[in-house]
């Protein structure tokens, strides 16, 4: 049997739950296991009810007060109950904040492994392979499961599209678990979550935007970038790692822990393209990369690429959009 | 307070990556290495959190002889002393193997705060920080952007995901996985790399590492799927031929 442990929130399915019970009928169909899904959590009806939809054996909803609020703790106290319980042989995650929160910590109380970040998976004569990324999406490794089941492993967001999800002819059957946690185990005391005060800018609303990585090199080349962007009526934006130095604002930020945008352009200066960095902009109409590197990730997304020095590139399309 | 820090040695960003004989790893003999970016941010708490609070920094790392070089590199910033699990097993072993180890050095000093970087630049599991929580029998909160100490305890400020935050509250001793950007980062200065100097590298045996629980078994380039159009010839030219497709094919200038 697999598991899909799927996340909510406020009753609403994470849609990368769903890429997670397509993953978990892909490998299911060569092996011709039942799925089931587990939602956790109080409340959680209109949760559990969307993937009674999906081609399952059966949603799982696991209760308990202590369950209100996320906390790894509690999670893991519901989850360890669960899957000793349920025996599954693999038990599948979305590689979500929450999921690297707590998953880690489950699957070492259970004595197991898990394989974070997956983007695919494949049957072999050996067994199941999974396939991960490795040095920030230069390589992928193939990763093979050792030692007894159950096996854990978390899905890269967008790693499967969610509507490949299969769903069934008719709701699959709901089944209540009641777990007893001890509220001593919890350790962990969440306060709501919240929104720092109004970004100054939305850059989704940008119809252009040029972002800048870490190829840039220093602050003072930031000059330059801000000409091309006057040239191209564009807005500003930037990687991670230039929010950090303090180069630009935290606001300028795309990509999952900053904003998600679709512009009609998106032009990336010496970006790499890490899988954090592309979930915020790969929606975007015409991307360009610029990039020294020929196996930077980031050309994986775009539509036109330079290979090249973009000290000298910025100069020569600021030149060229003169014309 | 007592704070340790776990920090990974990588190879330095810009290293041409290939993959080595055993098509496992990358060819690694004669790289250049340094520390992994979030456990700079991670070190960089600990450093002001002693400042502010009192107390000792001390700095961890697992795999060969050539770790010690990140170790002096944080004895340099100015972490106190240092203990290195010397393994060359660690270098490519799963998160739990690491995790291990790691648990093995840090019992004994029975730290009051544990922090570990998010996610490792080479392998990015993103979980060996939590499984050494687990191991210590610690509570844990993940991808830190800002700590508090309280008499009682500490207050974190979690990172969520989409430009969400949340503060979560633990009763101390207790891990926590920083993410970058948390500080902006000191650089060691000459004093301090004197000072390195005399600081302990304390070696500690790893202990029986633990059967991996996964295994790489090929690792590649992976296959390019999207045919994006590279716009070749020299920096002139390819500049102009881009804003031209831009205008009259893409048509978004
Ligand atoms: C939980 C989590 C959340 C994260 N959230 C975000 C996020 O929201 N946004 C984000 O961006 N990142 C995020 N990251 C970080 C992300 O993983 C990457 O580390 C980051 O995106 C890398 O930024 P970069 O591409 O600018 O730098 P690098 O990866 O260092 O890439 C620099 C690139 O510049 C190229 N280059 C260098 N010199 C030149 C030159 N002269 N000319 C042309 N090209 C050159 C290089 O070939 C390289 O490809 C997050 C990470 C984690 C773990
Ligand atoms: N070999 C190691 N030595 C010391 N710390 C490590 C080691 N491997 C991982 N860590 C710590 O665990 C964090 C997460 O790494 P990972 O789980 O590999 O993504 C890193 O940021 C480090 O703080």
């Amino acid at each position: 049997m697999i598991l899909v442990v799927a996340e909510q929130h406020d009753g609403m399915v994470n849609r990368s739950s769903w890429e997670v019970v397509a993953v978990a009928q892909q490998i299911a169909r060569s092996k011709s296991d039942p799925i089931k899904v587990a939602v956790v959590g109080v409340d959680v009806e209109a949760a559990a009810t969307e993937l009674t939809k999906a081609d399952v054996a059966e949603v799982l909803v696991v209760e308990n007060d202590q369950l209100a609020v996320y906390t790894p703790d509690g999670f893991v106290e519901a989850l360890t109950a669960l899957v000793q319980a349920e025996s599954p042989q693999l038990v599948l995650f979305s590689h979500t904040y929450q999921t690297r929160d707590f998953a880690p910590k489950l699957a070492t109380r259970l004595g197991r492994a898990l394989v974070t970040d997956c983007i695919s998976s494949k049957m072999t004569p050996d067994g199941l392979v999974l396939v991960r990324p490795m040095f920030q999406g230069k390589f992928v490794a193939d990763v093979s499961l050792r030692g007894a089941a159950p096996h854990f492993a978390s899905f890269q967001i967008g790693a499967v599209r969610a509507d490949a999800a299969a769903l069934g002819k008719s709701a699959a059957p709901t089944r209540r678990i009641e777990v007893a946690i001890d509220g001593m185990a919890i350790r962990q005391k969440p306060e709501a979550p919240f929104k720092e005060a109004k970004q100054a800018v939305d850059l989704t609303q940008a119809e252009r935007i040029l972002a800048v990585g870490r190829g840039i090199k220093g602050q003072e080349h930031l000059s330059m970038v801000q000409e091309l962007a006057r040239a191209l009526d564009a807005e500003i934006a930037a990687s991670r790692p230039i929010c950090d130095a303090g180069w630009l604002p935290m606001d300028r930020q795309v990509g999952s822990s900053g904003q998600t945008v679709a512009p009609r352009l998106y032009l990336a200066l010496g970006i790499s393209g890490a899988i954090q960095h592309l979930v915020g902009m790969k929606g975007s109409r015409t991307i360009v990369a610029v990039n020294r590197d020929v196996d930077a990730p980031i050309f994986e997304v775009a539509d036109y690429g330079i290979v090249g020095d973009l000290f000298e590139i910025v100069p020569a399309l600021i030149a060229a959009l003169g014309e | 307070m007592k704070i340790a820090v776990c920090i990974k040695q990588v190879l330095t960003r810009n290293w041409p990556l290939r993959v080595d004989e055993s098509a496992a790893w990358v060819r690694d003999r004669d790289a250049s290495f340094e520390m992994n970016e979030p456990d700079a941010y991670a070190l960089e708490e600990a450093l002001r959190l002693k400042e502010q609070h009192g107390g000792e920094v001390v700095v961890c790392s697992a795999g060969p002889a050539r770790v010690t070089q990140v170790l002096r590199e944080a004895l340099a910033r100015g972490a106190d002393r240092s203990l290195h699990v010397e393994s060359d097993e660690l270098a490519v072993a799963d998160a739990r193997g690491v995790a291990d180890a790691l648990a093995t050095a840090l019992r004994p000093e029975a730290a009051d705060l544990v922090l570990t970087g998010l996610q490792s630049d080479d392998q990015g599991f993103g979980q060996t920080g939590v499984i050494l929580a687990e191991l210590l029998g610690i509570p844990s909160s993940t991808i830190i952007m800002d700590v508090e100490v309280h008499k009682s305890g500490v207050h974190v400020k979690r990172e969520l995901e989409g430009g969400w935050f949340q503060w979560v509250s633990m009763s101390i001793p207790a891990l926590l996985t920083i993410q970058s950007g948390i500080h902006q980062l000191r650089y060691a200065t000459l004093k301090g790399i004197m000072a390195a100097k005399k600081k302990e590298i304390r070696k500690v045996r790893p202990g029986v590492v633990p059967d991996a629980g996964y295994a790489i078994v090929q690792l590649y380039v992976p296959e390019k799927s999207k045919a994006v159009q590279f716009i070749k010839g020299s920096s002139g030219d390819a500049a102009k031929a881009l804003v031209r497709a831009l205008r009259e094919d893409a048509r978004v200038l």
